[in-house]
């Protein structure tokens, strides 16, 4: 049977894609932010998943506002990133695994969640800079990537309870899967930032902490809260922590903090990052 | 007919990205999204006027691109993901445009982002469990 043994948050800008490009991991402003992985990574070369789900958004490459899904699962062989305007750097394709997926979907789909499935689907920094700071070191990437995108980009956005409850659903979905596989799952984006308006460039430490907090021991409390209100604390762009419970709802209630880090400012944004691990994992 | 109030039209300073935007500035985004595609930057940098014609920019929305004003463009619908596709390639950077809506100098908008994040790592210490290199 697959096991999730484990789920871990991450920012997923593109400064950090850059800065990885650039190689500045040694660099005053990076150093601390980048060294604070190291435990991460270090459980990841340790526990050997063979399968990432990434929760993140698609900022403007896969899909433009004509279509827009809530939830898109991607269900190809492969997945390729490409050029979003924004000076990255393409990193080379990631493999999928279409049996997964498509279990996946079905199991969502038996549980109301009406997944849009993709079997096309370019990649955007939302999953590339998340799998650079797993992997990067490695040269090549050892999972197979499942992406799972989220509408963060245009109101109406799924309700945090809603992204809580697709985690559980997933939780049940990677449970039932008949084949031995070890996954983990990342929830990506956040922690606070804006980066459109007069009110641009807000970070708000003491929320981005209660966050972490409670993602880990009291999900709900997240949950409760209404889109303004998270906008309202966090930013337009902060908004992109319902994501987080997505990863959250897929572990059980009671997990093990393996490591906690946060930094800011990183660019524009508090950055905040989780590992829990689940009883499966050991 | 009508577009919902929603409490988060009312957070001052804020433009959340909705179908009400999103209906005023539909072309304009498409455009921006256009700018995934090198060859599309490069024909927008050699006549951006032509270009915005090509996608049926509405007057303000064009005279707002040409002017280069973020905010205007921002206020009309324009997508802050789908601006940056004009913004960073153009050489600025996410603070560049941070300090351009609040119409101060890059180096105040970084110091503003530096003041918020001032005392976190005490803040870190004060609570149980986070890393400290």
């Amino acid at each position: 049977m697959a096991k999730l043994i484990g789920g871990i948050t991450t920012s997923h800008i593109p400064a950090i894609g850059n800065a990885m490009a650039s190689k500045l991991e040694q660099d005053p402003y990076w150093k601390r932010f980048f060294d604070g992985y190291e435990p991460v990574k270090a459980w990841l070369a340790e526990k050997q998943p063979d399968i990432a789900i990434v929760v993140y958004n698609d900022h403007g490459l896969n899909f433009f506002l004509d279509k827009v899904p809530t939830f898109a699962l991607g269900c190809a062989k492969t997945y390729e990133n490409a050029d979003e305007g924004w000076g990255l750097p393409s990193a080379t394709h990631f493999e999928g695994d279409e049996e997964f997926s498509w279990h996946l979907a079905n199991s969502l789909v038996e549980q109301e969640f009406d997944m849009t499935t993709c079997q096309e689907m370019l990649v955007d920094h939302g999953l590339v800079v998340p799998m650079g700071l797993m992997w990067r070191h490695l040269g090549h990437w050892p999972v197979k990537v499942i992406p799972l995108a989220v509408n963060t980009v245009i109101q109406p956005l799924p309700s945090a309870k809603r992204c809580l409850d697709l985690g559980k659903a997933l939780g049940k979905a990677i449970a039932s899967y008949p084949e031995d596989k070890k996954v983990v799952i990342i929830g990506t984006g956040g922690l606070s930032h804006q980066l459109q308006g007069e009110r641009a460039g807000i970070i708000d430490v003491d929320y981005d902490l209660e966050c972490m907090e409670h993602i880990i021991s009291d999900p709900d409390w997240l949950a409760r809260q209404s889109h303004s209100e998270i906008i309202e604390k966090a930013g337009t762009e902060g908004i992109e922590v319902i994501m987080w419970l997505v990863m959250r709802g897929a572990l059980p209630d009671h997990v093990t903090v393996k490591h906690k880090h946060y930094h800011a400012p990183i660019s524009n944004t508090g950055a905040g990052v989780l590992l829990l691990e689940s009883p499966e994992a050991t | 007919m009508a577009w919902e109030e929603k409490p988060y039209h009312k957070i001052p300073g804020t433009y959340v990205f909705d179908g009400k935007r999103s209906a005023n500035a539909y072309k304009l985004n498409k455009m921006l999204f256009s700018f995934n595609r090198e060859e599309n930057r490069k024909a927008y940098e050699a006549d951006p006027a032509t270009y915005a014609d090509k996608y049926g920019l509405p007057a303000d929305q064009k005279e707002a691109l040409l002017k280069g004003d973020f905010l205007e463009l921002l206020r009309q619908g324009g997508n802050i993901y789908y601006m940056a596709k004009l913004a960073i390639p153009a050489g600025f950077s996410v603070q560049d445009v941070g300090a351009a809506f609040h119409n101060i100098p890059t180096d105040d908008f970084k110091q503003h982002l530096l003041d918020q994040s001032e005392d976190f790592q005490k803040k870190l210490k004060d609570r149980e469990g986070y890393w400290h290199g």
